[in-house]
């Protein structure tokens, strides 16, 4: 049963407190426990003025998805969409869905949403039909007023049939993904809201400076903290000299426990002062952490792995091979890659009263409720997080370090705590999607046939940093609190839908020397090894294409075409509609890749690359302008064909992808994490570049693809869009440069003097 | 520590705190004016661009004392009458942010652009908003709303000239 609190914040009282400046006017008293996620009125509140708030367990990382959930809800419910609100990520107010991630906002967690709003609208038919005395097949529901079909005199609203009253239904379902009452979901064709564009509700305050994000939170009493972090990977805190800081006005503390460092003042700019002025003597290890980055991919090719998965096998690809008319093999890399946020990880904790509230940007602020509540020894139901807007995470917050160390500090101190990472803190030692080195072989038959595919993919992610886990994250690790067993990581494979009647996909994990305090830490980034693998893929289909002397669009098509099967997803079909529509689009003209190479400093070309992410199909074509005396590359042309089902807010979809896709333009044409042999050194905009206005394609053209064979079906899902069109670019881009320059270039990214060695390389 | 005396917003504000501070953290600080946010700290990605004199300034890297007494606008203080300016507004129309973190550096960046030079090409704008960092990558609506601001802002010259 909720309590008379949560019902009180389920009015909509405190969450005025939380949205406004006044932050400290939320905090009240505890224990904060779990939002029990049976209850209709954890998720609904209907107020006498027919206005609905919805709570859910999620966080927007401002791809538009509470736009998106305001939209599902609202018609499942039967309410005007201008009518609600909704509320999300705040531990003890809305009901746990674990936040954000793996793009399943709306492919895993709208379910429960339409289903409990679905269920809602039930219950109010079911009242008015007491009310009215008819029939609730008499009635009728429009923008949450319920009319007697037959006289439509008789009507009343859901706020005066429910307004501030609790539902008091209890749903049904283990776990919350499974949660339903007795409602059906309504067919597609009955959504209204679904498929419209409303404008983004979190877009003005974004745009005026209203809004108030987690970095914004201040409450009286609160002080500053900023980290001293190891000056090289792996170093030993041997002695601190807090006189070098002592006399700097409004210093309050060091704290120290193991290696981990902070300083705390009254102010920001002294704490900024303290940290930069803080002598401290370190010892570096005596083996070196990891090679330099110019030799990783080396590294990684001759390093034992920690661990191989069982390869997956179709036919015999060993025989094949033997009998094969034209053979091929090459290796490709992708670099480490960090998330490097905009912002630098931050979150202001305070404790009152032996318990804690974190105000934080942490995409799943559940878990990481869990994992302070875990790190400090304190029941859970004595924390709460309060999720709010940041910087674009991706993955970053999964591992909330800011949020650990706030609260760490906060209860050290036993007052409010304010933490922020500076800018090389966050670009050197930030949470690292995954280097891959890959070798691939591929034989083709007498008649241009791909036979024949061997895969193997080896990713350097042994010890992947978890989910907000107490033992493994970074100031754990620092304070000497880590766990002692690393975790085994893992190594993905890549996702098409190709008929190759024999295929070996391999995998491994590979190590660094060093795994704990590492900069080199790798976690979850967007798609986390997704861009990667499908670089490797469809780099290596696009050259055998030209070894079939093929052309690269045609000779996906028939592989697509050669099977048979399909999943219940129809994901083989849809990838080949989304193929069919990105080359349209394009207006591809069908020749093979290179094109006769042009006089002149501009060479121009096209690239081919699709892949799927769950259910999700993105087909994508880039076209590049190589400048051959200085190696630049700017794509000038990007198209994507996109299918992930039923779409919610076709803006809001095709503002995502463009997003997505320019995202991986710049992992295609800028970001690696560089590092010699002790530290990283790519440790700001200038040492680690990033894509700019400047690199932005003239043109980019989104198509939304419904390829489902039933196009009208009722029950269309609502699959992810968060990542998937993010996985095909780099390989596009890379097809892109071949074709334009008949150059190869099995490395991202594709900087100016990479691109410009390869050239060279090739006319000497 | 000194009283340095600030002008924000059409506000005048008086603050005791080392002359050298940047900028930034007492327009954040101790005038709660939560626009401007810290990006790098080094002047290199401009989530910090409050406007002085017309031009687009990085408060991260600006200390107190040499903008003492000088108009400084934030995104808070761009509005006027409460109506968003031009800039704003074509932001809205677009639906240009996703996390938003870096668009106070966006507005303000493309505000100036636009009033020195009304009419900007795309090359214009690709070079006069280069280094203005968005790592959600929405350069490509950034630069569609800019040329929607333009194009407004031009209409209401137009009314205003008839």
């Amino acid at each position: 049963m909720t309590s008379r609190r949560d019902f009180l914040k389920n009015t909509g009282l405190l969450v005025v407190g939380i949205s406004s400046a006044s932050l400290a006017s939320a905090q009240d008293a505890g224990p904060y426990p779990d939002i029990d996620f049976h209850q209709l009125d954890s998720w609904i509140v209907i107020r006498e003025d027919n206005t609905a708030t919805f709570y859910v367990g999620k966080t927007d990382l401002g791809q538009g998805t509470g736009t998106a959930f305001r939209q599902i809800m609202s018609d499942e419910l039967d309410i005007a969409y201008d009518n609600t609100d909704v509320v999300m990520g705040v531990t003890d107010i809305t009901p746990d869905q674990g936040g954000s991630g793996g793009s399943d906002a709306l492919q895993t967690d709208g379910w429960p949403m339409r289903r409990v709003a679905a269920e809602a609208r039930r219950v109010l038919l079911s009242l008015a039909s007491d009310r009215f005395n008819v029939p609730v097949e008499q009635l009728s529901v429009s923008d949450g007023v319920v009319t007697v079909t037959a006289n439509p005199s008789r009507s009343i609203t859901y706020g005066e049939l429910i307004g501030g009253k609790r539902f008091n239904v209890t749903l049904t379902g283990d776990r919350v993904n499974d949660l339903t009452g007795q409602a059906p979901l309504k067919a597609v064709q009955d959504l209204k809201m679904t498929g419209t564009s409303p404008q983004r509700f979190d877009i003005p305050p974004k745009v005026d400076g209203s809004l108030k994000w987690a970095v914004d939170v201040k409450v009286p009493g609160m002080v500053h903290a900023r980290n001293v972090k190891p000056p090289t990977a792996g170093a030993q805190l041997v002695s601190i000299d807090e006189s070098s800081v002592s006399g700097i006005p409004g210093f309050i503390q060091v704290v120290r426990e193991g290696n981990y460092i902070a300083v705390v003042c009254e102010r920001e700019e002294q704490a900024i002062q303290a940290a930069r002025q803080l002598k401290a003597e370190w010892k570096k290890p005596e083996a070196s952490p990891f090679p330099p980055s110019d030799d990783l991919h080396s590294f990684m090719r001759a390093a034992e792995p920690t661990s191989s998965g069982q390869p997956s096998f179709e036919g015999d690809p060993d025989a094949a091979f033997a009998g094969a008319a034209k053979r091929f093999e090459g290796d490709y890399f992708v670099p480490f890659v960090g998330h490097t946020a905009i912002g630098p990880a931050h979150a202001m904790a305070d404790p009152t009263d032996g318990q804690l509230t974190i105000y934080s940007n942490d995409m799943k602020s559940y878990g990481l409720r869990n994992g302070v509540a875990q790190f400090l020894n304190m029941p859970a139901d004595k924390i709460r997080v309060v999720w709010m807007d940041g910087p674009q995470a991706y993955g970053r917050t999964a591992a909330d370090d800011a949020g650990f160390e706030a609260a760490y500090l906060a209860t050290k101190l036993n007052r409010p705590v304010r933490v922020q990472w500076m800018r090389d803190e966050e670009t050197a030692w930030d949470t690292k999607g995954p280097a891959y080195a890959m070798r691939m072989r591929g034989a083709l038959d007498a008649d241009g046939n791909l036979i024949a595919a061997d895969q193997d993919f080896r990713a350097i992610d042994y010890n992947h940093v978890g989910y907000n886990e107490h033992d493994s994250v970074l100031i754990a690790q620092l304070t000497g609190r880590r766990r002692t067993t690393p975790a085994a990581g893992r190594a993905s494979v890549s996702t098409d839908s190709y008929a190759i009647p024999n295929r070996r996909f391999s995998t491994h994990v590979v190590s660094l020397p060093l795994i704990w305090e590492t900069p080199l830490r790798t976690g979850n980034l967007r798609d986390p090894d997704g861009p990667q693998v499908t670089f490797g893929s469809e780099s290596f289909i696009d050259e055998m294409a030209y070894q079939a002397g093929a052309d690269p669009v045609a000779f996906r098509l028939k592989m697509l075409e050669a099977g048979t099967g399909d999943d219940d997803g129809f994901r083989r079909t849809r990838s080949i509609a989304c193929v069919k529509a990105a080359a349209e689009a394009y207006g591809w003209d069908t020749r093979t890749s290179p094109k006769p190479i042009a006089d002149g400093d501009i060479l121009t070309g096209r690239g081919f690359a699709y892949s799927y992410r769950s259910q999700t199909i993105a087909a994508e074509i880039a076209e590049v302008e190589v400048n051959r005396r200085t190696g630049k590359v700017w794509v000038k042309r990007i198209v994507c064909a996109h299918d992930c089902g039923l779409v919610v807010n076709p803006v809001g979809l095709r503002h995502t992808v463009e997003c997505a896709l320019q995202y991986s333009l710049s992992r295609a044409l800028h970001e690696e994490v560089a590092f010699n042999s002790e530290k990283v050194t790519s440790v700001d905009w200038g040492s680690h570049p990033s894509l700019r206005h400047s690199d932005t394609p003239e043109k980019i053209d989104i198509i939304l693809v419904n390829g489902d064979p039933n196009p009208d079906r009722p029950d269309l899902p609502h699959y992810g869009a968060g990542e998937a069109s993010c996985k095909p670019l780099l390989a596009a881009v890379g097809n892109a440069i071949f074709d334009a320059t008949g150059v190869r270039i099995r490395s991202v990214p594709f900087r100016p003097a990479r691109v410009l060695a390869a050239l060279n390389a090739a006319t000497a | 520590m000194s009283e340095i005396t600030l002008q924000v917003n059409n506000e005048t504000h008086v603050v005791d705190v080392e002359p050298s501070t940047p900028l930034l953290y007492i327009l954040r600080n101790d005038l709660d004016l939560s626009g401007p946010r810290f990006g790098c700290g080094l002047g290199q990605c401009g989530a910090c661009t409050v406007l002085i004199g017309g031009r687009a300034v990085r408060s991260c890297i600006t200390p107190t004392s040499s903008v003492a007494g000088q108009a400084i606008t934030t995104l808070e203080g761009l509005s006027q009458n409460g109506q968003l300016d031009p800039v704003q507004q074509a932001w809205i129309d677009e639906q240009v942010p996703q996390c938003g973190f870096c668009q106070n550096g966006q507005i303000l960046t493309a505000k100036v652009l636009l009033a020195n030079n009304p009419n900007p090409t795309d090359a214009e704008i690709r070079q006069g908003m280069d280094g203005t960092l968005c790592r959600c990558m929405t350069y490509y609506r950034i630069q569609a709303a800019i040329k929607r601001a333009a194009r407004t802002m031009a209409a209401a010259n137009e009314e205003v000239n008839a």
